[in-house]
């Protein structure tokens, strides 16, 4: 069996862990490696040929390739290594990492800081239940990219897309692009769930039907798809009867949801959290285990990469200094919790005595509202479940949170709901 | 083409049947209209159970093949490498009033001859299976239940008769059966004549339709739905053995059960629905199979988001209320093994050898084959079963199994590989051969991977290839075909 020892390992090569392993190595780690379970680095990225990437981090707007290549780059000049094609088996809370490939075989590494960058999955078909049959021609989102835009084929011509976030409805402008007829995109809950520009850009711009407050109650068809069955849904999300309708098509993609992978950190006794999916972390993007650290998508879903990349950003640096023996312990720990009006935030534990950037996901959309942390609070224009909301908490703001073990974050609503 | 015995059905009953008899020197096909091994609804979609076999009164055909079928599995399982695990299962009584009926399952049983069947109570029942309902008032354990993949194990068989020279003919359906005084002449099929004397017919669901070919339409086979969830292997810890609840005059109930691979698998219901190519699950029968689990497993309650997917299979229920095994009195070479629903799974090597006592009776000389060799190969699963050495020096002999191609399961491209050279010819031929698919994210990484490992090694363009036959294309063309056709969405 091969072994290395490494400084900091980044399980992962996608935009966080990209991000992660960069600054790790001008923090002044000596060996960083990446590893990417993918034929080349970039995770996600280099399927997403739309635009709207970069416009936070670069103030510019580039494709998915563009954007991750300026990393590919800059983590090749600074000499990270990596190893493609190769899948980690294992993780030990002591930081030694099983893998294998085929070059290889398997691989042992021990390292003394682990960064954890995995990114998520597309919920499924099988998670939703969708009942019916099980014909060929049902994809999530995701995949039907990659068969487009990587591996250059067509995976449907007649297309319905369950689900209205940024990613259904990207791929259901990428598939009108390509010359196929998108049905209809169709959401559950009575608003979309994606950016208003996109909803003009890859819906109206296209003459592609938003089914709101409907779902997909079954899948038809005994070889390939040759339908599926819409109904409405009341405010709880119930079936309304006798709205029910059937959509003849090809294809149904599924953009319902992402999911953080976190199976190895799991086996290695990570704490997570159940409202995100993803590590439990503090400021450090440390987990609960020392000297583990985690970024990106793996510790919850990011609206947008230039947020993933400054999660990796912080991880990388935490991860280095902890290898270098230069990591102070947070001073002053403070959980935080959702409260009311809020599903999630990250971190989940700050300090006091440092400046910390807080992401937080609101439960349901709404307008001129109040964040409230304690003592603290921050005015709130607009929120809608599908972007996350980012607090600072400054050094000024941050003195009244010494002394406290645990703080609520919640949301008070001033106007009204939409 | 000319054959001496014809099997019509791949399925499991088929597929051990093939196996059986390719151990003599005889000719031996199986015609099969899917295009694989097990794809016909009942041997692809049921629980995996092989029943101890104390469910059918002493004196039914299901009786006499069902306790001796488990205990053939036993040994045939290992010799072709197929999953099993005698897990054990208990039958639970929920109420004062149920424990009667375990008595009677119990004294079924013995008169089965069905080993070591004990009434358990509460105490040593809920130490034995900790996350059952607390109310559970007592339980029938049958220590001789086992648990299988029935895909994988009629898949196995049907490889290991191949190799003992048996003949499998897929995507060819039988439309007629020439008799000729009385006597089996030969096939007709959608891919051509075969001249035959002898005719099994194992056809599953369509047993009726195959017999009705030679005249004899004595039996109607209608399907009864049974639909299911599998959940996460994070949730495996659920059961540890086959749970039943008591059971009803037509079903042995909801059950929950650990698979093979660590999965809790649960369901079925029994619906009885009149069109065989019904394949479809349905929002209240699946409601129903989650109240029933719920009901022996009250944690499952909150484990919805641990569903890995939900399917249904159609038993094929014969209207005789009992397998029909056996040689047609009035066309000499017909022979019956129909109506084979549960416990068919079971019951298979037990009516393969009978299948070989009726070929002998009318005629058939039927010689031992030498050559056999009983012993299959497994295909190597380097990153889940073996210790690290040994994936070591399979990596060092074939790197191909060093590079995992299906995250979610750990399966790597040379199992993929090989389960093509086995004969997987679609995307649900590799998953039933390695799981490649099957895990949490239903083959949304892999999918792409395996389409163009696919491609490759059986030299067809990805477009060609379908999820399970026909018409099942997983993709419909090139990028940019639909803008050479001047096709758009307005």
């Amino acid at each position: 069996m091969t072994e290395m020892n490494e400084d900091v390992v980044v399980i992962g090569g996608g935009a966080a862990g990209l991000a992660a392993a960069i600054r790790a190595k001008e923090t002044g780690a000596e060996s960083v490696l990446v590893l990417d379970r993918d034929s080349e680095l970039g995770g996600i990225l280099p399927q997403c040929v739309h635009t709207g990437f970069g416009l936070h981090y670069f103030k510019e707007n580039l494709t998915g390739p563009e954007y991750i290549a300026r990393f590919v780059d800059r983590a090749r000049a600074l000499g990270v290594e990596s190893k493609l094609d190769t899948m980690v088996l294992r993780l030990k809370p002591e930081k030694e990492i099983v893998a294998a490939n085929s070059l290889d075989g398997l691989l042992t590494i021990r390292a003394k800081s682990v960064v954890l960058a995995m990114g998520c999955r597309e919920r499924t078909r099988g998670a939703l239940s969708i009942p019916g049959e099980r014909p060929a021609g049902v994809f999530t989102a995701g995949t039907a990219q990659r068969l487009m835009d990587i591996e250059g084929f067509m995976p449907g011509k007649r297309v319905v897309v369950l689900g209205s976030g940024d990613v259904g409805l990207i791929v259901a402008r990428r598939f009108a692009v390509e010359g196929a007829k998108v049905e209809a995109v169709i959401e559950i809950l009575p608003y979309p769930g994606g950016l208003a520009r996109n909803i003009i850009q890859c819906l109206e711009d296209f003459s592609i039907p938003l089914l709101l407050s409907h779902t997909v109650t079954a899948v038809h068809g005994a070889e390939r798809v040759s339908g599926v069955s819409v109904a409405g849904v009341d405010e709880k999300g119930n079936l309304i009867a006798g709205t029910e309708s059937m959509i003849p098509c090809d294809t149904l993609i599924l953009s319902v949801g992402l999911i953080p992978e976190n199976e190895l950190s799991e086996e290695a006794g990570i704490i997570l959290d159940p409202s995100t999916g993803g590590p439990v972390v503090d400021q450090h993007m440390e987990t609960s285990i020392r000297g583990i650290f985690a970024c990106g998508n793996a510790v919850h879903v990011h609206d947008l990469v230039d947020h993933v990349t400054e999660t990796g950003i912080v991880a990388g640096s935490s991860a280095a200094k902890f290898a270098l023996g230069e990591l102070e312990p947070l001073k002053n720990r403070v959980r935080l919790r959702p409260g009311s009006g809020v599903r999630y935030v990250v971190p989940q534990v700050i300090s006091g005595y440092q400046p910390a950037t807080v992401y937080l996901r609101v439960r349901n959309p709404v307008r001129n509202a109040t964040i409230r942390a304690g003592d603290i609070t921050f005015p709130l224009r607009a929120a809608r479940p599908a972007e996350t909301v980012t607090l600072e908490f400054t050094e000024k703001r941050n003195e009244k949170l010494r002394g406290k073990a645990e703080l609520e974050i919640s949301l008070e609503e001033k106007g009204h709901v939409d | 083409m000319k054959a001496d015995v014809v099997v019509v059905g791949a399925g499991i009953v088929g597929s051990t049947i093939a196996r059986e008899l390719s151990k003599y020197e005889i000719d031996v096909a199986v015609v099969e209209k899917e295009a694989d091994v097990a794809f016909g609804s009942p041997t692809k979609a049921n629980t995996g159970v092989i029943h101890p076999g104390f469910d059918d009164p002493p004196g039914t055909v299901r009786a006499e093949h069902c306790s001796r079928g488990n205990a053939l599995w036993h040994n045939i399982a290992r010799e072709v490498a197929a999953p099993f695990e005698e897990v054990g299962c208990l039958v639970v009584a929920l109420k004062d009033e149920e424990i009667r009926v375990l008595e009677e399952l119990k004294s079924r049983g013995d008169a089965n001859g069905v080993p070591d069947l004990e009434i358990v109570d509460d105490d040593r029942l809920h130490r034995i299976e900790p996350h059952l309902n607390t109310g559970a008032v007592a339980a029938l354990l049958a220590p001789t239940a086992a648990i299988t993949s029935p895909y994988e194990l009629a898949m196995a068989m049907m490889e290991n008769a191949v190799r003992n020279g048996a003949r499998a003919c897929f995507e060819t359906e039988v439309t007629g059966i020439t008799v000729k005084q009385d006597r089996v002449r030969g096939i007709q099929t959608t891919r051509g004549e075969m001249e035959t004397q002898f005719v099994i017919n194992a056809a599953g669901l369509w047993a009726d339709r195959i017999s009705a070919m030679v005249g004899l339409d004595q039996f109607t086979i209608h399907p009864r739905k049974g639909e299911y969830y599998i959940l996460d292997k994070k949730a495996g810890y659920l059961a540890r053995h086959v749970i039943f609840p008591t059971p009803s005059p037509i079903s042995k109930g909801i059950v929950v059960t650990p698979t093979v691979e660590g999965n809790t698998l649960i369901g079925p219901n029994a619906q009885d629905i009149d069109d065989k190519r019904d394949m479809a699950t349905t929002h209240s029968g699946l409601a129903e199979v989650w109240a029933g689990a719920c009901r022996l497993i009250p944690s499952m309650a909150d484990k919805n988001n641990m569903i890995i997917t939900n399917f249904c299979g159609l038993r094929p229920e014969p209207d005789t209320k009992d397998f029909i095994v056996g040689s047609s009195k009035t066309v000499t070479g017909f022979i019956n093994a129909a109506g084979m629903r549960s416990p068919g799974l079971t019951a298979a090597p037990s009516v393969a050898l009978k299948v070989v006592d009726l070929l002998t009776g009318i005629g058939v000389e039927l010689r031992r084959k030498p050559a056999f060799d009983p012993r299959r190969r497994s295909i190597e699963r380097p990153m889940r079963e073996s210790s690290l050495e040994s994936a070591q020096s399979l990596i060092k002999e074939d790197p191909d199994y060093g590079y995992v191609v299906c995250r979610c399961e750990h399966v790597t491209k040379g199992e993929i590989l090989e389960a093509i050279r086995r004969g997987a010819s679609t995307l649900d031929g590799v998953k039933f051969r390695t799981r490649a698919g099957m895990g949490r994210c239903q083959g949304g990484f892999c999918g792409p991977y395996v389409l163009k490992l696919m491609s490759e090694e059986l030299g067809i363009p990805a477009q060609s290839i379908t999820k399970r036959g026909r018409e099942s294309n997983v993709l419909l063309g090139r990028a940019k075909d639909l803008l050479r056709e001047g096709n758009s969405n307005d």
